[in-house]
Formats: C-alpha cells, structure tokens, sequence
C-alpha cells in the first residue's frame, strides 16, 4: 500500500467538535425529538462518532438515544476482488430495529459503497421505518446514488488524495486531515 | 484477545486449505477463534445469511457417512451464501471406480471453488488439494490423521467458557489411537498454551505419547485430576471385537466419565464431546445432561466455526 502524506489539516479537535455538535442537534431537528431514533454507526471510527453524539443528545435532550454498532465486512461488494479477507468486526444492535428511524453515523462519504453495504446489512436485521445518514466529511467521487442527509463539510477533492478523520480513541486525537498517496 | 486487529483492519491469512493444525500458529487460532465470534453473531439474527461467499460453490464430498459434519458445514456454507453441492459416494462415479485425481479434475471443471472433504484414507484431503489448481480444500477428517474444523470447534467453545487458555488443564480420555479428533485436539489445545493429560485402555494409547507433548495417565481419576475441561472420546464399539478393551460395562467402569470421576476436576470443569456421545459408555447421562456438559454447545460452534474458516480461507481471489 503506497504511504499517505498528510498535506493539510481539515478541521482541529475544537472544530471537530462543534461539526460533531451541530450533526447531533440537526439529527434531533429531523427527527422532530428524540422518538423512536437509534444510531447506528459504521465501523470502525463511525461507532465511536456515533457514541459521541449520543452523548451530546443526552446532555441537550436528557435522553440516552439506543446506539449500535454495524461491520459492513460480509456485505461488502469487492470481496472477490480483494486478495486477502478483511477482518469481520462485531455488529450489535441495542433492540429491534423494526419501525425505527435509523441514523447512520459515518467518518467520510466517497464513494458511497460503504453505505450501500451498510444499506442492505440493516435491511437484514429488521424493516426499520426510515434511515438517513449524517457523515462528518463528503469529498465526492460518488458512484452510486447516494447521498448523505447530514453533512459536516463538504470537501472536493481528488482521487489521489485520502481525507483521515482521526478519533481519540483509535488515533490517539481528534483532527480531520488531507493526505496524499506518496507515489 | 490475544490478537489486537490491526490498523488498517486486513490481515494476512495465510491458510489456503485446511488440512491439519500443526502448522496453525497460536495467533492463527486467535484470530479465528475473534472471527467465529462475530459469525455466531449472525446465527443469532431473523435473517440467519449474509452474501459473503454469493456465487462461490460449495462441494461437500463424503466418503464416510458423517450427518453432523456435513449438516454443519451445509448450514454454514448457506448462511455465508454459498451455492451448495452434496456429493456422496454411494452412486457417484467413484464407485464406478473414478480415481480421487479424475474426481478433482471433474469438481473442478464443474466450477467448484470449496471443497471439504471426508475419506477414510489418511492424507486424502493433502493429495486432492495438490491435484486442485484453483479449488480450495477444507479437511472434513481424513483417516485417523486429522479432523481439524473438530479440533477448532472445540477450542472455541472452550476459549468461550474459560477465556485465556494459557496453562489451562486439559484431559482427554478414550480411545486417542484410533481418534483423528484426539490427534487434532492436542495439537490445537496444546499450541494456544493447554496443558494436556491423555488417559484410556494401554491398548488404546498410540505408542509415543510423549511425541505429542503429552502426558498418559492411565488411571483416569489422575488424569481428570484439577482439570479445567474434560474431553471424553466416542468409543466405536467395534473395537471391543478387536480386542482392545473386555467389553462395554468394563469400559465404562474404568474410563466412563460420571459424577464420580468428575469428582475429581475443578467443580465447574466443562465437559465436552465430539458426539455422537455413547451414554453409560464414555459417558453417564448424568453427566452427558448434567450443568457442565456443553455438548450441545459444541454442535452450534462448529456452524459458526466453519462460517469462519469458509469466510478466510474461501472468499476472495485465488
């Protein structure tokens, strides 16, 4: 795998945060409270994202919002074009999400793969009433028709370029980042 | 866990088939044993599959009659996916008098991309892997050598109930001469760090015990002695014509686990058992039923086990 050079960074931990604080009062907004709402995030660092916003709707709404965690391994769709299996992280769902609204937690939107696999893994797990999707970073180059409900920032880029949002508990701090494959 | 993912969350499998354990690292077993974790997972959803292995085919080829292996394999090929084939001997071109090399070419050429096999023959399972260019094969139990998606089965639910299996005590008592599962058992429970005690008739002990890494103790109250698990072997009854044990009562009298004999394991000591179990033979029911059986367990480990083992060993380009 070609080395990332970082080249700029994107937003610091206090910005990081207030993205982190605005996604979370704009999942409440759409969902007109806190009913029947769980969030679900995308591993790895998408479940530690949508930890944090559970947190700050607690702090805001006084309600502790069902979050789950969700592997998107198994449903990938570039399995038989991979050389080696990735590994399979748990997937865990607080209740039955049947007839709930689903927000779908997420570091980056790029191609929107992710988010298809995640799409169908859900469908498997139960006919829940709705799902939209809350992303810290969009940086384009869609090639599926997807597209995130709520976004932290919208970032063009190129396809040489990675966007790294690191998260205290995997990356030792919280900044978001632009690298570029050293060639 | 013994193994922490790595950052980018890939790893290196390095195992294309599955023949046998003795070249399976302590961290190999780690990994698999995290990974058949979250595959048990999906046996606990309403929708029991995932499309993981979709389009890759599956070839179950037994030339034992073995239900529980092939079932177990079967349910884990179809909720991985996978389409799945069954081919048993009897009526198959092999009783027609195919060579095993013929057999492999035709899988092949009919697009099998997994096969797992049981034979009677001892390495069966290495000679058709080697006659496969780009099929993979998973060893279903291949003579008395080895039977080791049994042996991982085992480590599972037993790294499950014990956690950290380092300087565990391990006892297994019957008859470890004739068992592929005894042979694969030790050396999966003894790589990840077991301490493992051999007990049964003296005419049941293969002669090098000690080539294993093991001890033999032939009163099996020693060897049971402040065990953390106790793995009791099926016996085949035929043996007793053989000459190898006096007869049926006489074995479960000496080496027949009941609440006796487990008297002298730690108190919550698990009892396992490959199945299917032999009652008031290497086993009494009140043990076989009793609070420290996890017979039944075992059986739901190898689905999840082998979802693991196909997952690793059969997605992906080849």
């Amino acid at each position: 795998m070609a080395k990332l050079k970082e080249k700029a960074q994107l937003m610091s931990a206090q910005d990081l945060k207030r993205v982190i604080r605005r996604i979370a009062n704009e999942i409440v907004e759409r969902n007109k409270g806190t009913e029947k709402m769980i969030l679900v995030g995308i591993h790895r660092r998408g479940v530690y994202l949508a930890r944090r916003i559970q947190k700050i709707i607690e702090e805001v709404e006084g309600v502790k919002i069902p979050c789950g965690e969700l592997d998107i391994t198994l449903y990938r769709d570039d399995l038989t074009t991979l050389f080696e299996q990735p590994m399979v992280h748990s997937t865990r769902m607080p209740q039955d999400i049947s007839g709930q609204n689903l927000y779908l937690i997420d570091d980056v939107l790029y191609t929107g793969r992710t988010v298809r696999a995640a799409l169908e893994a859900l469908v498997d797990l139960g006919r829940s009433s709705q799902v939209q999707l809350a992303v810290i970073i969009d940086r384009g180059h869609r090639e599926l028709p997807i597209h995130a409900d709520i976004c932290g920032k919208y970032v063009p880029t190129s396809s040489d370029e990675v966007i790294e949002v690191k998260v205290s508990e995997i990356d030792g701090k919280d900044e978001v980042v632009i690298c570029e494959r050293d060639a | 866990m013994n193994v922490m993912p790595s950052e980018t969350g890939q790893i290196v499998w390095r195992h294309r088939n599955v023949i046998d354990l003795d070249n399976w690292t302590k961290e190999d077993l780690y990994f698999l044993l995290d990974q058949a974790r979250h595959m048990e997972n999906v046996m606990d959803r309403p929708i029991k599959k995932v499309p993981v292995l979709r389009g890759k085919m599956c070839v179950n080829l037994f030339f034992e009659n073995s239900t529980r292996t092939r079932v177990s394999f079967e349910l884990a090929e179809k909720m991985l996916s996978a389409d799945v084939v069954n081919w048993s001997v009897t009526g198959s071109s092999f009783a027609k008098g195919e060579t095993m090399r013929d057999t492999a070419w035709t899988l092949e050429a009919m697009g099998a991309d997994i096969v797992v096999m049981r034979h009677g023959s001892v390495g069966a399972a290495q000679y058709l892997a080697s006659k496969l260019k780009r099929a993979i094969v998973l060893n279903a139990g291949d003579g008395t050598h080895a039977h080791p998606t049994q042996a991982l089965l085992d480590l599972y639910t037993a790294w499950k109930h014990l956690g950290d299996l380092n300087g565990k005590r391990i006892a297994l008592v019957g008859d470890v001469l004739h068992s592929r599962v005894a042979r694969s058992d030790v050396i999966a429970f003894k790589t990840i760090g077991c301490d493992v005690v051999l007990s049964g008739p003296p005419t049941m002990m293969p002669r090098d015990v000690e080539a294993l890494g093991c001890r033999y103790e032939k009163d099996p109250r020693k060897a049971v002695e402040g065990a953390d698990m106790v793995y009791l072997l099926r016996i085949q009854k035929e043996r007793q014509q053989d000459g190898l044990f006096p007869s049926v009562d006489e074995y479960h009298k000496w080496w027949g686990a009941d609440n006796k004999l487990m008297s002298y394991a730690k108190p919550d000591a698990l009892v396992m058992h490959p199945g299917p179990i032999n009652r008031g033979v290497e086993i009494a029911s009140e043990i076989a039923d009793g609070h420290q059986s996890v017979i039944l367990e075992q059986v739901r480990s190898g689905v999840a086990i082998r979802m693991a083992l196909l997952y690793l060993c059969g997605g992906g380009v080849r």
